[in-house]
């Protein structure tokens, strides 16, 4: 059956044939703002959908607001009605110090199971799903190789919840992938990210008056920049890059030349009943260091990041560069103090900006807004 | 379907990735924000991908020198079949509690060449505090097949490996210069993946510097090491017999080169290949080791 107009589009997928329509989960947080601002510059983008328990944190000029819990129905029922054929799934934490373990599980794993569900349902318009997960799904142990390649499997079983579920969640994706071999599915791993606007256990470490270090370890480590991360989403969204990628900032830095970079002295922990002193730490307030951080902090990891610079992707960081920026930002600040966000979420005011006839000058966009 | 170019530009758009395809760019930041070289420069120590530094390298030589030269007397043959360019992998025989094989040739090869020196060991050294990290800074890595892929393939360094693993150094004096089994041929497998030639080294004098005279299996499970060694020289010199070695003399014959003509990078090579190639070599040294010993007329004096 020919699709009315000659396109040669089958009517199930939509009769929309130009643009992308986008899917961003988890646009409440940082990553998915963040990607969901990019992504709506772009005039090819059709339409973006945002989805979150949560109000989005930055402003957004077009991309459509959901807030919904992660259930199957609501799910199947948005990937139906918006016919979004890319969906950005940054939703995935992998911060266990700032969220509990049953939460933690209920939105990587379920959320994923049920996205994917929803994706994969009979008709779907879903042409590619872009996963950013993370390297912690390696772990960190002295029998590591240097470093992992894409295919390397952990050196031993998981033993936190963060690492846990980043299996189960990939292990969805290769499902996914397997059952649906005409959708393209990227998975990106992404290593230690630091930067500006962005808290994780090691930033939160690096920012404290002297650094804690595992006494006698001077692990190797790399990181990725923020803005990289975004760049390495935005560019999956893009370009069709199927599989696996190692996401990561050239070269590896000691955690002694990042503490050095950041211009912070270190102070060891006993490499004995290091869980203990994290414990106390934790406790006394200072800062929430989880095992697989201390693991890190121990072992050190490495990636081989090659095969996403293969596909075509080009840092803007080195893992040393993107400790320099952090520390940057780090002096700025012990200057001008804490920048508070300036922007509050609120439904009415963005539905003001978007249809009131009263609005003279619209967010751009790629073509009129098509009636129904 | 042609996206259609945008109207009013947004972002700086045009840009030629890798493939040399004209993607557009999404992310409005502006490049290259990646700090300056110079804002790193005396931040950042020379530790490589692999934890080594050439400073420490450096260090530890100047300290190792003496020893090397007044006390093992180090003597090497054959030093030229060592490539001086690109990846090699070389094999020698394992021996004395506390290995002192392993320092010898690293320091040997990099004193004479200046090429460095990767020794690839046992994951039980990165698990160390302070001396772990000193034997990673020192060169050491872990025996990882990917470890050493990346190594010879890619970076195309020189390995040092011992394929009797811990079953070199952990056996008796009684059983010296007895080669162990080369493991599974694992050593082979990784050359002929990585396209490297492997250098036979045979090595006299480790043997005696630090003889096993019995091991505990019981107290290595219990202190979690690979093994427990009881030496002649914790019985001569006490607690000081942990660290100090005897002053054997030591000789080091580099073997002609084993090239496998074989296609890079498969993904598996004939086992039975792998075993002959590996036998071969074992037995080449074993040969070599005779014929040194054969010739040896002191063990302090060689």
């Amino acid at each position: 059956m020919a699709a009315p107009g000659g396109s040669g589009v089958s009517p199930e997928r939509g009769t929309t044939p130009a643009g992308m329509r986008v899917l961003v989960t988890g646009i409440g947080t940082f990553w998915g703002g963040r990607a969901a601002q990019i992504i709506e510059q772009d005039p090819s983008v059709e339409i973006v959908v945002g989805l979150d328990t949560r109000a989005p944190t930055v402003p957004l000029e077009r991309t459509e607001v959901v807030r919904a819990d992660s259930s199957y129905s609501i799910l199947s029922r948005l990937v139906r009605a918006t016919e979004v054929d890319t969906i950005l799934h940054t939703h995935l934490l992998v911060d266990s110090t700032t969220i509990g373990s049953r939460a933690l599980h209920e939105t990587n794993v379920i959320g994923t199971m049920n996205l994917l569900a929803a994706a994969g349902a009979p008709g779907s318009s879903v042409r590619k799903v872009v996963l950013k997960s993370s390297t912690l799904i390696y772990g960190s142990s002295p029998k590591d190789p240097y470093f992992f390649g894409e295919e390397a499997g952990r050196s031993g079983p998981a033993r936190t919840r963060v690492e846990r579920s980043l299996l189960e969640v990939e292990g969805y994706l290769s499902d996914f992938a397997d059952d649906h071999p005409d959708v393209v599915v990227s998975r990106l791993r992404f290593s230690n990210v630091l930067g500006p606007d962005l808290d994780t256990p090691l930033s939160k470490a690096l920012r404290l008056p002297v650094v804690p270090e595992i006494f006698g370890f001077d692990p190797r480590l790399q990181f990725t920049h923020q803005d990289d991360v975004l760049g390495a989403l935005c560019f999956a969204a893009r370009h069709d890059a199927p599989g696996i990628f190692n996401v990561a900032g050239d070269g590896t830095v000691t955690w002694s030349d990042v503490c050095r970079i950041v211009g912070r002295r270190r102070v060891p922990i006993s490499p004995v009943g290091t869980g203990v002193a994290a414990g106390a730490l934790r406790r006394l307030g200072i800062v929430d260091l989880p095992l697989e951080v201390l693991s890190l902090l121990r072992y050190g990891r490495g990636v081989d990041n090659r095969r996403f610079q293969e596909a075509g992707y080009r840092y803007r960081y080195t893992s040393a560069g993107t400790v320099e920026d952090f520390a940057r930002s780090l002096r700025l600040r012990s200057t001008v103090g804490e920048r508070q966000p300036s922007y509050r979420y609120d439904p009415g005011v963005e539905d003001f900006f978007r249809r009131s006839p009263a609005v003279v000058s619209r967010p751009s966009r790629p073509r009129p807004p098509t009636a129904g | 379907m042609e996206r259609e170019p945008p109207d009013a530009p947004v972002i700086d758009l045009t840009e030629t990735d890798a493939l040399g395809r004209h993607g557009r760019e999404l992310v409005p930041v502006p490049r290259p924000p990646n700090p300056d070289v110079a804002d790193l420069e005396g931040k950042l120590s020379d530790v490589d991908g692999w934890g080594r530094s050439e400073h420490m390298r450096q260090l530890i030589r100047t300290v190792y020198d003496p020893i090397y030269t007044h006390w093992f007397r180090a003597e090497w043959e054959g030093l030229e079949r060592v490539p001086t360019a690109g990846g090699a992998l070389l094999v020698a025989n394992h021996a004395g509690a506390i290995p002192s094989d392993a320092p010898v040739i690293m320091h040997g090869i990099e004193k004479e060449l200046g090429r460095p020196v990767y020794g690839l060991a046992d994951f039980f050294f990165r698990s160390l505090p302070v001396a772990g990290t000193l034997w990673s800074r020192g060169g050491g890595v872990t025996a990882h097949p990917d470890n050493a892929h990346r190594l010879l393939h890619d970076e195309g360094q020189l390995a040092l490996v011992f394929p009797e693993g811990v079953k070199g150094p952990s056996k008796l004096y009684k059983d010296r210069y007895q080669l162990r089994r080369f493991g599974r041929g694992g050593f082979v497998e990784t050359a002929m993946r990585a396209g490297v030639p492997i250098v036979p080294i045979a090595v006299v004098g480790a043997e005696e510097s630090m003889p096993v005279l019995a091991r505990s299996g019981t107290l290595a499970r219990a202190l979690g090491m690979p093994f427990v060694p009881f030496t002649a020289n914790m019985a001569v010199l006490g607690p000081l017999g942990l660290f100090a070695y005897f002053p054997a003399k030591f000789k080091l014959r580099v073997l002609e080169p084993v090239n496998f003509d074989l296609p890079e990078r498969r993904e598996r090579y004939p086992r039975s290949r792998i075993m002959e190639e590996s036998e071969a070599i074992r037995t080449r040294i074993q040969d070599a080791l005779y014929d040194m010993l054969s010739r040896r007329r002191s063990v302090w004096f060689g």
